[in-house]
């Protein structure tokens, strides 16, 4: 989409229709699955009749896509905790040290984005495994938090590079000693990197399957969950949590870019109420 | 967090008169600083001393060091080579959070997450400071800038002047034995800059803080210091107050920093110096001499002949007659090809040949002169 937009006007004709063709492309199968889920008479058929929330009953009282909901969250919350709070080191290590191997530290800190999840799955499959421990939601936390520390790092680190860093040295200044400074000048400043990275890690945690797959236990997560039904047949109570998944996640998204275009455009941090909310939320 | 005594009140009603003196004990002694980045060499063999209450500006154009000389006074940097001392203590093998040493950065660097009052009672908060005594220090300190209208305003509303007044206070306010100020006013339109010079000076009197400069306009450390340091390419130049270092410039580099000059470059022999045409008596040592020369140091005069025997009279051509309000810069052109810059008071346009006269005691010589 984003090829199509700052083109010149004079081709606009032309290339207005294959935005649109774009966009259809991207967005019309998403329209068809909300529209479905309101579907009287099931998953087939066209056009859909008997528009009805039947669905969407049967969807709030299913005890099993529930405990998996749950179960995503859990482990997309820890995914965040671990990920953050192993992140931030390693991003302020990048930031501001310098030490021997440290081009290769970046790239080896990089490496589980570019890494099919198959890979990292597989292999830390193969770590549990040799370790003896149960495959459980444990796992899959300890798996989701290390795959996104990378994310979390590259996130905190734009952000560092961001920050004046005669702040920092004002605050040594004002006798201030380094782990003060950390707490009152450098984490106040990170808290948009910081929220912003805690959701786009959970975004990328809840809707994990590769690495998830690997080392799931007995307890489902959402993805997992909705994987099995499909294997057993597709309902329209599969379109109905869809479409609710859809509008969480478009609504993370705006929030995000909220937080983003806040950032950008005012030097003034979050007020306080925002940022605090939100990391209740997290907590 | 820092352990000294808290300083009696009665500091900040300290004698305004205070200037540096000879013989007193210093407050800080810079003695062979060396700085080097990499293989870069930034600061060389800088040795110099503060006085206590003194108003001391270290000048220089960018990259001459100033600023990372300010930094390893600050603590932010460690010297290469040499020592740092204040007030009989070493100060280079501290942190910076444990030196009475404060600075008004040239971002200001104002916490953005902070009121103006949290802001300059950050440092305070931090060291300990009871919490009583917080709140009429950070009120007494933003009333000396003239700032406690705007406490409770985050400082991203703030203008730039008002935030420079706020860095000021924040660091005041922890009543250091020196203030560091890093261009603080480089930021500044001219007028506002003019009015905060003229405010930042009184301040100092007033509290009678000693406060290390950093700039690279003379104008404006002429006009603020008791004794400027010129820095040029790592080194000191030259260490001196303002009117010796126009009046006495040890180099031509100084003579040309400070001020306008005009460079005689002169055979000195039998008790008299001879550049080109213009001669005039001179007891400096035989041989080549480079003298300086100020503008408004030549005079126009009736008649190429005459005039006492202690001076130079001599006819130019005029090439240029620049109007500046209450001077005229004429740039001028002797008989055998030297240019000279005169500065007159201003008058009506002159006749194309004029003639001029300069004292011989005008003429300074330069130590970095004719053959070195």
């Amino acid at each position: 989409m984003s090829a199509a937009a700052p083109q010149p006007r004079t081709k606009a004709g032309g290339l207005g229709i294959y935005a649109a063709a774009v966009f259809a492309f991207l967005y019309f199968p998403i329209v068809v699955l909300v529209i479905y889920s309101f579907n009287g008479a099931g998953v087939g058929g066209f056009p859909p009749r008997n528009l009805t929330l039947e669905w969407y009953r049967i969807l709030f009282s299913d005890r099993a896509i529930w405990d998996a909901v749950l179960n995503s969250v859990i482990v997309a919350l820890a995914a965040v905790m671990i990920a953050l709070s192993l992140g931030l080191p390693a991003a302020l290590a990048l930031d501001r040290v310098s030490f021997p191997g440290k081009a290769l530290f970046r790239r080896l800190v990089l490496l589980p984005l570019i890494l099919p999840g198959i890979i990292t799955g597989l292999s830390l499959l193969m770590f549990v495994r040799y370790t003896g421990q149960k495959l459980s939601l444990l796992t899959v936390i300890l798996g989701h938090g290390t795959a996104l520390i990378s994310v979390a790092t590259t996130e905190l680190f734009a952000g560092l590079q961001k920050m004046d860093r005669a702040q920092e040295e004002a605050s040594l200044d004002l006798g201030a000693n380094y782990w003060q400074t950390f707490w009152r000048v450098t984490l106040p400043n990170l808290s948009l990197p910081l929220a912003a990275a805690g959701l786009l890690i959970f975004t990328l945690s809840m809707d994990e399957i590769a690495v998830t797959f690997f080392l799931i236990g007995r307890d489902n997560t959402l993805p997992l969950e909705i994987w099995g039904r499909l294997r057993r047949g597709m309902t329209p109570e599969i379109n109905a949590i869809s479409t609710l998944i859809f509008i969480f996640s478009v609504a993370l998204i705006l929030f995000w870019y909220h937080l983003r275009t806040r950032g950008q455009s005012s030097a003034e941090p979050l007020l306080a109420a925002e940022p605090e909310s939100f990391q209740g939320k997290l907590r | 967090m820092k352990t000294y005594a808290k300083p009696p009140a009665k500091e900040w009603d300290h004698d305004a008169s205070t200037t540096a003196r000879a013989g007193a004990d210093p407050l800080l002694e810079v003695r062979h600083v060396a700085k080097r980045f990499g293989g870069r060499e930034v600061l060389r063999d800088i040795s110099l001393d503060v006085a206590s209450g003194e108003f001391l500006t270290i000048l220089g154009e960018s990259g001459s060091g100033k600023t990372t000389l300010l930094r390893l006074i600050a603590g932010f940097e460690q010297p290469s080579n040499g020592e740092i001392w204040m007030s009989g203590e070493r100060l280079d093998t501290q942190p910076p959070y444990r030196r009475r040493v404060n600075t008004v950065f040239q971002s200001y660097a104002l916490f953005p997450h902070l009121t103006v009052a949290e802001n300059v009672a950050y440092g305070m908060r931090v060291q300990g400071v009871p919490r009583a005594e917080i709140p009429p220090r950070v009120a007494e300190a933003l009333a000396m800038v003239k700032m406690s209208a705007s406490a409770e305003t985050p400082p991203a509303r703030l203008s730039g002047g008002m935030q420079q007044r706020v860095a000021l206070a924040r660091a005041l306010v922890n009543r250091p034995k020196l203030l560091l100020l890093d261009e603080p006013l480089s930021a500044l339109d001219a007028n506002l800059r003019r009015q905060m010079q003229t405010e930042l000076k009184a301040l100092q009197r007033e509290i009678g803080i000693t406060f290390l400069f950093v700039t690279h306009d003379q104008d404006e450390a002429m006009a603020l210091s008791d004794r400027i340091a010129l820095l040029r390419a790592g080194a000191l130049e030259q260490i001196a107050s303002p009117r010796e270092i126009y009046n006495s410039p040890t180099s031509a580099y100084t003579a040309q920093f400070i001020g306008q000059t005009n460079l005689l470059t002169a055979q000195v022999s039998g008790g008299t110096a001879r550049a080109g045409c213009l001669l005039w008596p001179c007891a400096a040592p035989e041989g080549p001499a480079t003298f300086s020369l100020r503008p408004e140091h030549i005079r126009l005069v009736d008649g190429a002949s005459g005039g006492n025997p202690a001076s130079c009279r001599f006819r130019a051509k005029l090439e240029n007659q620049t109007f500046c309000g209450s001077t005229d810069m004429l740039e001028i052109v002797s008989p055998d090809g030297q240019h000279l810059r005169v500065r007159v008071p201003s008058r009506g346009i002159l006749e194309d040949e004029v003639d001029l006269e300069f004292s011989a005691k005008d003429c300074v010589r330069l130590r970095d002169a004719g053959s070195s």
